[in-house]
């Protein structure tokens, strides 16, 4: 669904087959992952050992908060280091700005089967 | 040697009943009383075992998840049902040679939670051999402190081995560089220690290994498994008897396989929900009366000559 978009159905003289995949585009552009513009805030909760959203897309310079919902602690870690957060105890909050695009993929030091995603590209 | 199950970790294999245990499920925090019987483990009740191994030639005591500094609804006074599991361990007829913990002694990695459960551990009178566990390594120094307060003559991470009675008993770490979407992880540097470690031994020592988190897979999709886990155990295979102690998952299983018993231990402070019942593994809420008899503590008694070693698990209450 979050992939790009390479391949259109050819459009044809046909009108039923044209209407049918402008339909198409515009639905595969309302799936599509909107960025959220620069400087905008994004919260990530952390429900029951889940991130929610699991995966976010962002602009450069988004800060992303996440705030644990969770009657245990929880750590926010960057795969490739680039972030690190304290020990987010109950109600705990962590926050990170994405300044630079790309794919972060992240998860919890103490339960490492929790993994989440932020994807940081440039809006439109 | 006589079970052979390795798909469904068994909570009845050590002659539990499910009733019994699911009453033992009522109580809060309690530890697992041991027994090494010619270096094969087993598990028995409380009663029976008491009743069948007159000739104890040592017993220990593991205690786990202390999770001091817990106050939440699940349990609001982790120290308090710690103080009462080093309470029951202080009413044991025979004294246990020494006690394991087998790792989460802090919840969040506190010097106070570290003094807290220090203080009230020291009050069973006992020589204690530490693990940590993932919580006890949230300190700044990603577990400088534990390894500054526990970690004297260990290695690495924290891992070390030490006898007893002519038992190897063997410390190992596997909390620490966890990776994204893994398991426990005990990594290269330690598994070439381990194979070290027991090369020179004969393979008619009772070997005893414990860790936090359980060296087998109980339940992937909670994290509840050690990915290199069976590569320790693959150096081990040479014993005659060898068994697991873990901690982590907050409640009893067993299984055995083949000369391998494995054993997790119930948590002092709050129980965690069975494998796959519950959305996630956060602490179970019991109502406050049934809270002692999901925690407990164990003793292991050793008994040379004779078979088994019998893991006795005692709720606080119940």
């Amino acid at each position: 669904m979050r992939q790009p978009i390479t391949q259109l159905p050819a459009l044809r003289s046909n009108p039923a087959t044209a209407l049918f995949a402008a339909t198409l585009l515009a639905l595969a552009l309302a799936l599509a992952a909107r960025p959220v513009a620069a400087g905008e805030e994004v919260t990530v909760s952390i429900d029951n050992f889940t991130f929610n959203p699991a995966e976010v897309t962002v602009a450069p310079g988004t800060t992303v908060t996440w705030v644990n919902n969770d009657d245990i602690p929880h750590t926010i870690v960057d795969k490739k280091q680039a972030f690190r957060s304290k020990v987010l105890d109950t109600e705990g909050k962590y926050s990170f700005t994405f300044n630079t695009a790309g794919d972060f993929t992240y998860f919890c030091s103490l339960h490492p089967h929790m993994t989440g995603k932020v994807v940081v590209k440039p809006a439109g | 040697m006589t079970k052979s199950d390795t798909s469904t970790p068994a909570a009845d294999a050590d002659g539990i009943h499910r009733r019994g245990f699911l009453e033992c499920m009522t109580w809060a925090g309690t530890g697992i009383l041991w027994s090494l019987s010619g270096g094969l483990p087993s598990g028995l009740g409380l009663g029976s075992a008491l009743a069948a191994e007159p000739a104890k030639a040592f017993t220990f005591l593991q205690i786990s998840d202390s999770h001091v500094g817990f106050d939440k609804p699940a349990n609001p006074d982790a120290l308090s049902t710690l103080r009462e599991a080093v309470a029951r361990i202080r009413t044991l007829k025979e004294k246990p040679a020494f006690m394991i913990h087998t790792g989460d002694i802090s919840h969040l990695s506190r010097e106070k939670e570290f003094d807290d459960a220090d203080q009230i551990v020291k009050e069973a009178g006992l020589p204690v051999f530490y693990v940590p566990g993932e919580h006890d390594l949230l300190d700044d120094g990603q577990g400088k402190a534990y390894l500054d307060r526990y970690g004297k003559g260990s290695k690495g991470a924290g891992w070390y081995s030490y006898d007893h009675d002519g038992v190897h008993f063997i410390a190992l770490v596997n909390v620490v560089e966890l990776k994204a979407g893994g398991l426990g992880n005990l990594g290269t540097e330690q598994l070439e220690w381990l194979e070290s470690d027991v090369a020179g031994l004969p393979s008619s020592t009772p070997i005893v290994v414990f860790a936090h988190i359980p060296l087998w897979t109980v339940y992937p999709e909670w994290g509840w498994g050690t990915s290199d886990g069976l590569q320790a155990l693959a150096y081990l295979k040479r014993f005659g008897s060898v068994t697991v102690l873990n901690g982590h998952i907050h409640q009893v299983m067993q299984k055995v396989e083949g000369n391998v018993t494995f054993h997790t231990a119930r948590s002092t402070a709050f129980p965690q929900p069975a494998p796959g019942s519950a959305p996630s593994p956060g602490p179970l809420k019991l109502p406050a009366a049934e809270l002692r008899k999901s925690l407990g503590i164990a003793t292991v008694n050793f008994v040379r000559g004779s078979q088994p070693l019998a893991i006795i698990d005692q709720p606080l209450e119940g």
